[in-house]
């Protein structure tokens, strides 16, 4: 197996904060991957870094044998990386078929000016995008605006224009937060499937353990900016340095 | 409204517009028509660009005024004379979209209120420059030429082509609204960056917008030139001009197409007719209405006619019944369960 996606030594500094000191991860072509850590170890601001939503201070970033290092997040788009944010951004006054043809129309090029005028010109992606949204199961609300969708339906319908492009990887910022029980386990379900049936590479920052444990093959720790350790989910599990990162130092422990 | 009744009113309406001038033959009168078409012009030039990517430009006055000089320094320096002289009107279509690129280039930088001021800064320049070249004419301004039209009916013909520029006008608007440059502009307007992340080419649209706005607005003041005569420093690049369209766009309904039509529609004959009564003599009783008129639509209409009204008829006609909008089959997909209760609006609509 080879690492489809590489973060190698990835420093950013805030101010005096440094949000990521040396983050090293790697995500094998064809797994689903997680990256845990409690709140303020960098997991968010390591995906902008991949995406091109911030530059690194120091460090670099592979896809396959292609340094991405500091490209713009669209150049990173068409490379093939999709990403969600924890904060769904979707167009509110758009509807949701519009916020897919947004999606879609990276994909092809203009052949000229008149035809950026032209409607025609994604008929064919209205059909590609309606069968996206049957997908993740919010095809009824295509002509709704955006806005108006419930927070994990935006969730939903920002994976799906992820979607769109075919990207071979997707980076999901905490897929399952703020959503209901049924609807996590909708979203794992879809995960899957991809996975299995068209082998997309999937990256997740998650905090809750049971959606990250029940997916992700591998698993790494993100602490203080730092990658502490990685591997499957039952060896990360128990884990000490996890568990202090986590939870914290014993309290007894510190007290002795 | 069925589509027949949409195609009724709106032949109607074309028959009213076109028939006005038979109609009405008082000069003072079509005067109203005259100014009130190149408002709706410069109006829905406003708002292929501002109304579509909510860049709220106040610099507008910079196309105006430069289509207007390039009227008439062209007629100047080449002596043309007579009706030849609109044959000139593409060429100001084409400066106005000159003049879009380097001015985009520099303002479409910065966002929101950086914007805004970074626009009236290029409109004060532009001002300055007018006024202290000596081929603009300087402080006097230019004349335009002597068109050789009778006086009892001149307004007519200025009013069907001020007409047609606001037909065309109107015609790239809805164009753009229903094509896939109009749908990237609207990505701008909700999220740039996201929109960017998604191979939106946000420099490249905006300035394409900016540019078309420009060149109408630059056609229409060209236009507006002929019809007064002349072209000073101060009425070509003219800062109440700006706050007169997007007063316009905003009491008529930001972003539509209809809206900043139905603002130019109201506001202009209403500015005209104010002026033009002894007891506000000196017009700056208008100017304060319209300040008046802009508090109570930022206000209470803060979305504008055109879409509250549509609003408000959806919630009379839906009254006591669930809204159009589907938000009552609303549920999580696949589970079928009313799990996503954040959505159930009801009959608030």
């Amino acid at each position: 197996m080879t690492a489809l996606l590489r973060t190698d030594g990835v420093m950013k500094a805030y101010g005096g904060v440094q949000a990521l000191n040396g983050a090293t991860i790697s995500v094998e072509e064809g797994t689903v991957a997680g990256l845990i850590g409690p709140n303020g170890s960098g997991k968010t601001t390591l995906f902008n870094v991949i995406t091109g939503y911030q530059r690194p201070d120091a460090g670099a970033v592979w896809f396959g044998d292609k340094a991405i290092t500091n490209l713009p997040p669209d150049k990173v788009f068409a490379a093939g990386i999709g990403r969600t944010f924890q904060l769904t951004r979707i167009f509110a006054r758009l509807t949701v078929l519009e916020n897919m043809l947004i999606a879609a129309q990276g994909r092809d090029k203009p052949k000229n000016l008149l035809s950026w005028f032209g409607r025609d010109a994604w008929t064919h992606h209205r059909r590609h995008a309606l069968d996206l949204l049957a997908f993740v199961g919010i095809e009824r609300h295509a002509d709704v605006l955006a806005g108006s969708l419930s927070y994990g339906q935006r969730k939903l319908l920002e994976l799906a224009y992820v979607l769109v492009a075919d990207p071979a990887v997707i980076l999901l910022d905490e897929p399952a937060g703020g959503v209901n029980p049924t609807l996590i386990n909708h979203i794992a379900d879809r995960i899957r499937q991809l996975n299995t049936e068209q082998g997309t590479t999937f990256l997740l920052v998650e905090h809750n353990m049971e959606f990250v444990m029940g997916l992700c093959s591998t698993i790494t720790v993100l602490e203080s900016g730092k990658d502490v350790v990685s591997g499957p989910p039952d060896i990360v599990r128990t884990d000490k340095r996890v568990l202090d990162a986590y939870l914290g130092v014993d309290l007894e422990e510190e007290a002795r | 409204m069925t589509p027949l009744l949409k195609g009724t009113a709106l032949i109607a309406l074309i028959a009213i517009v076109v028939a006005f001038p038979q109609v009405v033959t008082n000069p003072s009168v079509t005067n109203y028509g005259v100014l009130a078409m190149i408002f709706v012009t410069a109006a829905s030039a406003w708002n292929i660009f501002s109304g579509n990517t909510g860049y709220i430009s106040l610099g507008q006055a910079v196309f105006y005024g430069s289509g207007a000089y390039t009227m008439g320094i062209a007629a100047r320096d080449w002596n043309i004379t007579g009706d030849t002289v609109f044959a000139l009107l593409p060429l100001c279509a084409a400066v106005g979209a000159l003049v879009a690129v380097p001015f985009g280039l520099i303002a479409l930088r910065v966002r929101r209120h950086t914007f805004i001021v970074i626009t009236i800064a290029v409109f004060f320049i532009f001002q300055l420059m007018a006024t202290n070249f000596s081929f603009t004419g300087g402080s006097s301004g230019l004349d335009s030429p002597f068109l050789n039209w009778p006086a009892a009916s001149y307004n007519t013909p200025f009013y069907y082509i001020a007409l047609a520029c606001a037909a065309g006008t109107i015609a790239i608007a809805w164009l753009i609204r229903r094509s896939r440059f109009g749908l990237q502009l609207r990505a701008i307007r909700d999220d740039e960056d996201r929109a960017r992340g998604l191979g939106v080419k946000a420099m490249r649209v905006k300035l394409s917008a900016f540019a078309i706005s420009g060149a109408a607005t630059a056609v229409i003041g060209a236009v507006w030139f002929f019809y007064i005569n002349q072209v000073e420093p101060q009425t070509g690049f003219d800062p109440l001009f700006d706050l007169t369209l997007v007063l316009m766009a905003f009491l008529g309904g930001y972003g539509s197409i209809t809206g900043p039509v139905l603002g130019a529609l109201i506001i202009e004959p209403l500015t005209l007719w104010l002026n033009s009564q002894p007891q506000f003599s000196g017009g700056s009783l208008s100017e304060i209405l319209l300040g008046a008129v802009f508090l109570v639509t930022v206000l209470f209409l803060p979305r504008g006619i055109i879409p509250t009204g549509g609003e408000l008829i959806t919630k009379l006609r839906t009254r006591g019944r669930p809204a159009v909008i589907p938000a009552t089959t609303f549920g999580p997909p696949a589970a079928g369960t009313a799990s996503t209760p954040s959505v159930s609006s009801g009959g608030a609509r």
